[in-house]
């Protein structure tokens, strides 16, 4: 597998002697869309810090696109996109001159081409109405779209984007999701932080879960989905007898509350319930799939909430 | 956001083509064939990008007209009642006489606290303030490289001094001709030298003024490495310079008297001798590449391995 970001026991402990980072293997596969989840303080941001050579790492090391970071940031930065803790730019300065100092401070691009490329970078985020607009005067939706743009400057091997729809209306959400899809369909890999599951759910085929500095749990989501296995709920008015006809049945992990009777599907499909149930004689008053839930996998790996601030 | 075409974009750029590798064609119309040529022209990009961030703000504007108050009121006030021979601060007295003296009087009353006051307000921001902003993050992200955002920085900086001293320099002497009259220069040896000498001699001053400038532009860049505050850092500026002056008029100091950094700052008048005296200037400039020399490297060896947190 080739992979975009690939860290080996990466580390940082922060002067306060916090260990924010604590080891971690990511691997994050090209093309891939790769939700970096984690509830906030984390260690997601840290991470992604590190992985930009924002910040050293205590220990461990990385590599960007297969080029070992930091020593070729030079040649591989240029190839990343990066949106960190939220945008950040000269309030004083409109959009379009903020985007200017970025393209003016990137040595591999041509000159003469940098106002097409603001230009191009500002359309896809719909923000080229707005351009000349002061960026003190924008609201923060449309902060998080220029810097957006800003990660889009030039194409891109590798977008790194932390919490991108942070702050975005309903609409420029769905927006944002929409890009991320098409830029992945591009041919780039997007590795995006976030704690929103829908978000994971909706545009993510892998995963990394961080819980205090440690990455938890990584894979292809479907992957991920399978390790919770789905589960059969029988209501009956004889729930002894319908924990006998599932136990035939082959299922395991039986457990019933009253008249509740849930047991683990594993290979069984659930197709062959209801008829061995009827089989048997067990009265069924309701059948019901209860499908891996995301935020019960997450949730068990790191034993909080994850919208803590939506 | 449309999606955009993705015909309207560049290229995309390999690794192989951002290094500036002459076996390589230029991709794109604009880009240096030669090694090196479209790295120049982007420090030249980045460079103006800098001096924009500094001569586009209004705040600065205000500052330098600030500036240019003192001259316009020392003229004036010559104009209304003359000191005496001998009284009044440098040079005010000789304004009467030739009205190239309005710059070095304004240049004499200006560098103890007006022009340090703007260099340090500027130089303290070079840093800390991207940091304050975010925006620090983002452009080494970029990657701008840090010894080369740091060396733009400090060229900018240098700029500025220049500017504010030559517009000093200039609002005097053009108001004071206006009003007093040119003519041969009188030295302050009592021989008179001619009216084109004397402007070169006046340029001569502007140029040691900003080498004295230029010594503080480096501590304040190396103050700005060190914090997050761009007021902090220009005050933690001024209150070095100040210092500085004022263990300067300590006479039980005099031992380190040579060794402060302002001790040399008003010996400019040494110019104005025939023949020019180097007695104080050679070491008032000897000691401003010193102290340059040493915060700049100070700044670069902090800067480069700082981790960027904010």
């Amino acid at each position: 597998m080739i992979t975009a970001v690939e860290t080996a026991g990466l580390s940082k402990r922060f002067r306060s002697g916090q260990l924010a980072v604590d080891s971690i293997d990511l691997a994050v596969p090209e093309g891939s869309v790769y939700g970096f989840l984690g509830p906030n303080g984390s260690g997601k941001t840290t991470t992604i810090r590190l992985l930009l050579g924002l910040a050293r790492p205590t220990a461990g090391s990385h590599r960007l696109l297969g080029a070992r970071m930091p020593d070729a940031a030079r040649e591989v930065l240029p190839r990343v996109g990066a949106l960190v803790e939220g945008p950040a730019f000269h309030p004083y300065l409109s959009g379009l001159d903020n985007l200017r100092r970025l393209d003016a401070a990137d040595r591999s691009v041509p000159p003469a081409t940098a106002r097409a490329r603001i230009d191009a970078a500002l359309e896809r985020v719909g923000l080229l109405a707005a351009a000349g607009k002061r960026y003190r005067h924008y609201s923060l939706g449309m902060r998080q779209r220029l810097a957006l743009a800003a990660a889009l400057l030039r194409p891109r091997d590798l977008l790194i984007l932390d919490e991108p729809t942070n702050g975005l209306d309903p609409q420029g959400t769905r927006e944002v999701r929409a890009l991320l899809t098409e830029v992945a369909r591009g041919g780039a890999t997007v590795m995006l932080s976030t704690h929103l599951l829908s978000e994971v759910e909706q545009v993510c085929t892998h995963v990394g879960v961080m819980h205090l500095g440690r990455l938890v749990a990584q894979g292809g989501l479907a992957e991920l989905r399978a390790g919770t296995a789905p589960r059969v709920e029988v209501t009956s008015g004889r729930p002894g007898a319908a924990r006998a006809a599932l136990a035939d049945l082959g299922l395991a992990e039986i457990t019933a509350t009253g008249d509740v009777v849930t047991a683990r599907l594993g290979d069984t499909a659930i197709e062959e319930v209801a008829p061995a149930l009827v089989a048997a004689g067990v009265p069924v008053r309701g059948l019901r799939l209860l499908a891996a839930d995301l935020e019960e996998l997450f949730v068990s790996l790191t034993g909080e909430g994850f919208d803590v601030s939506g | 956001m449309s999606a955009a075409d993705p015909g309207t974009l560049p290229a995309p750029r390999r690794p192989d083509r951002i290094r500036d590798d002459p076996t390589v064609p230029a991709a794109l119309p604009g880009q240096g064939a030669r090694r090196g040529g479209g790295s120049r022209r982007a420090i030249g990009r980045l460079f103006r990008s800098e001096l924009w961030l500094i001569f586009g703000r209004r705040r600065n504007w205000v500052g330098l007209a600030v500036l240019c108050a003192v001259p316009v009121l020392v003229n004036i006030a010559t104009k209304i009642s003359a000191p005496a021979p001998g009284q009044g601060p440098p040079f005010v007295a000789a304004i009467t006489g030739n009205g190239l003296f309005a710059a070095l009087a304004s240049l004499g009353l200006e560098l103890p606290l007006f022009l340090p006051i703007a260099v340090a307000s500027i130089s303290g921001d070079a840093v800390a303030g991207e940091a304050n902003l975010g925006t620090l993050r983002y452009l080494l992200a970029v990657p701008a490289g840090r010894t080369r955002l740091l060396a733009v920085k400090f060229a900018a900086l240098v700029v500025f001094a220049a500017t504010a001293t030559l517009l000093v320099a200039f609002v005097g002497a053009v108001l004071g001709l206006a009003l007093f009259g040119g003519g041969p220069l009188t030295t302050l040896s009592g021989t008179a030298v001619p009216f084109a000498e004397g402007v070169g001699r006046t340029l001569l001053v502007c140029a040691y003024v900003t080498a004295m400038l230029v010594a503080l532009c480096a501590i304040g860049l190396f103050v700005s490495t060190l914090t997050e505050q761009p007021i902090a850092a220009a005050i933690a500026t001024m209150v070095l310079t100040l210092g500085s002056e004022i263990a300067d008029a300590i006479p039980q100091l005099s031992a380190v008297h040579r060794y402060l950094p302002t001790h040399y700052w008003l010996a400019f008048g040494d110019l104005l001798r025939e023949p020019i005296a180097a007695g104080r200037t050679g070491p008032g400039l000897l000691s401003a590449l010193a102290y340059t020399a040493l915060f700049t490297t100070a700044a670069w060896a902090r800067f480069g391995g700082r981790d960027v947190t904010s």
